[in-house]
């Protein structure tokens, strides 16, 4: 298989690298000094794009890349990867489900904790030198808050049962109602936000769900209200979201994601109420190495013509 | 209901002792003067000693603010001292084995905590296997910009958890861990028959079968340094040691060492040997998570404590069941 080619978008993991430079042809898209004239040249070489959350592979990518037959992301979400396009082509398409759920839920419920205890302040804090005896502050508690949850899907069910072990009462919302879940069903995001203390995004960015978190729903939220955003940055209106922090409109948030990642506002940067992290909903070392196994995996199986692991399209 | 001077002469009398430096979260002063008639020394301009003796024949309970010391010295000049109304969630600084000789009963702060201090421990050790706060700095520095992409954490799900100390809090911690996929083993001064975790006799034990510990026990003789360069070794390069218990259970020395040297994964710390002192060496570190010894601070946490506290004061003046009284061994 060395002779085929794959696309890698952007970096995302030394092992993935390592290994795909071993069984394939591998070129690195970000390494390439004119893009366009690289693909020019080279769009009869390359049959498989690996991409991630950052980068994937768009209309434009797979029109210039004619012998393009599979696209494995290096993540769950697919938003930047164009799949009806994919699907007009049969283009194959793969994600890696399952093997970072956990971590992802995980981190959803240390940003809660981390936003209502004040953890991150905390270790400021005494980190600046400035702790005196008798020092104290006030913080929130987190056992019985109610979750609410954007997206009962893989990483929202196992976000609510992380919660259920805090006793907090859950509620969400989703396209559809699923009458087997017992947890209060709202039929809208802003009703969801009225209702509960911490609203937590956890769907797939598309069209529909784009700016999902807007002006009406943090204004539902209230001033006590704590967002969590470990989705994607565009599921929430950030400039809005920012304005209501800042005015104390909004109690909180916890944000593993933003709009134009690496960059994040720095209006943010003064507030001990939010808690800022560089998109690791999915970085440890144990599922990065699942995620890469899977990304392998599916190449290895596309090209020996045999069924795909974690198939989308 | 305010207090007035004549009608406080008819509430039980209530001495009340507290060091200058303990937060006001434990002294709760309105709310006990609607109920009792405070003795407070740090109110006289009498030395503690003659005050102390002058109000003993009438002083049959005292609450212990915050972790203010009670010495078997203070409770000499107390004869008459039936109860000692502890309200913080350790009592290693009353002499428990003078109020066992003298017949007087401590109350403890019960319930009030528990799921505050779990909750923090819990979040302790995901901050620390995730670097979350560590990430946040990272961010807020623009290093995220520059530098790019964050190291990689480790994973908390389903990893081997070894809760020291099996108490209120312990299970509190137990039980949310559990939603996380975690094992459980732990332990205790004895086993307990109807848990659902690996019992471990010794610590060293417990370290050897974990990979991260959480300490939950309370601080005695026999649970100073318990956490020790044998545990730690045992406990190996990827451990990580969470203490929202007592500073005393650690030696901070050696823990530092073991940081220092990378021999140990981590550790998220809320209490240290000689608080507020905090070892510097610790502060340049991304795998240490620091909080001021915070772990009960919220207002859910402030109301149940004082509710405890008036409670067990008011059943002990009415020859009621006291609410939390502690076993004295």
């Amino acid at each position: 298989m060395e002779s085929i080619g794959v696309l890698m978008a952007c970096p995302m993991n030394s092992y993935l690298e390592q290994q795909l430079e071993k069984r394939f042809k591998l070129y690195r898209f970000w390494t390439v000094p004119d893009k366009s004239s690289f693909l020019a040249s080279h769009k009869d070489s390359i049959q498989a794009v690996v991409g991630n959350a950052g980068a994937g592979a768009d209309a434009e990518l797979i029109e210039a890349l004619p012998k393009l037959e599979i696209v494995a992301s290096f993540s769950v979400g697919l938003d930047k990867i164009d799949l009806a396009k994919c699907k007009e082509k049969g283009i194959r398409v793969t994600n890696t489900p399952d093997v970072l759920t956990e971590d992802v839920a995980d981190l959803a419920i240390g940003l809660m904790l981390a936003v209502l205890r004040k953890l991150c302040e905390s270790d400021r804090y005494v980190r600046s030198g400035k702790w005196k005896r008798g020092d104290y502050v006030l913080t929130t508690k987190f056992t019985g808050k109610k979750v609410g949850i954007i997206g009962l899907g893989r990483i929202g069910m196992a976000i609510a049962k992380r919660a259920e072990a805090f006793s907090c009462p859950i509620s969400y919302y989703s396209r559809t109602e699923k009458p087997e879940i017992k947890y209060k069903y709202y039929p809208s995001v802003v009703e969801l936000a009225a209702h509960c203390d911490i609203l937590v995004v956890a769907c797939p960015l598309t069209k529909e769900t784009h700016h999902i978190i807007n002006r009406e729903v943090i204004d539902a939220m209230g001033p006590k209200g704590v967002l969590i955003n470990i989705g994607r940055g565009p599921h929430v209106d950030e400039p809005e979201l920012v304005s209501a922090l800042v005015e104390r409109r909004l109690g909180g948030a916890g944000l593993d994601v933003f709009e134009n990642e690496p960059y994040v506002p720095e209006e943010l940067f003064g507030l001990d109420n939010v808690v800022l992290l560089p998109h690791v909903g999915s970085g440890t070392v144990e599922t990065r190495q699942a995620m890469a196994d899977l990304v392998i995996g599916n190449l290895e199986a596309h090209f020996q013509k045999k069924p795909l692991l974690t198939p989308v399209v | 209901m305010d207090s007035q001077p004549f009608l406080a002469k008819t509430f039980p009398p209530l001495l009340v002792l507290r060091s200058p430096s303990v937060p006001p979260f434990f002294f709760f002063k309105s709310q006990l003067q609607a109920h009792f008639h405070l003795l407070d020394p740090l109110d006289s301009s009498e030395p503690t000693h003659s005050f102390l003796s002058r109000h003993a024949p009438s002083v049959l309970a005292l609450l212990c603010v915050g972790a203010t010391p009670i010495s078997s010295e203070t409770l000499s000049l107390l004869p008459s001292l039936k109860l000692v109304v502890a309200s913080s969630a350790g009592f290693d600084h009353i002499d428990l084995q003078e109020c066992r000789r003298r017949g007087i009963t401590v109350t403890t702060a019960g319930q009030a905590f528990s799921e505050d201090v779990a909750d923090f421990a819990v979040g302790l050790l995901i901050d620390v296997l995730r670097r979350m706060s560590a990430g946040d700095r990272y961010v807020r520095s623009g290093s995220w910009v520059t530098k790019g992409e964050y190291p990689l954490g480790a994973k908390l799900s389903g990893k081997r958890i070894g809760i020291v100390g099996l108490g209120r809090i312990g299970s509190e911690v137990a039980k949310r861990l559990v939603a996380f996929g975690c094992s459980i083993a732990y332990c205790s001064r004895k086993e307990k028959p109807l848990v659902p975790y690996a019992y471990h006799s010794t610590v060293d034990e417990l370290a050897k079968k974990s990979d991260a510990l959480i300490l939950c026990s309370s601080l005695t003789k026999e649970t100073h340094h318990m956490i020790d360069h044998g545990v730690m070794e045992a406990l190996g390069k990827e451990g990580v040691i969470v203490n929202v218990g007592r500073g005393g259970l650690v030696d901070e020395k050696e823990l530092v060492k073991f940081l220092v040297q990378g021999q140990i994964g981590g550790a998220g710390l809320d209490v240290y040997e000689d608080e507020p002192l905090v070892p510097q060496e610790l502060f340049a570190m991304e795998n240490v998570v620091l909080a001021p010894h915070a772990s009960v601070y919220t207002p859910e946490s402030s109301t149940a404590l004082q509710e405890l506290v008036i409670g067990n004061l008011k059943a002990f003046f009415s020859n009621e069941p006291l609410l939390s009284a502690a076993q004295l061994e």
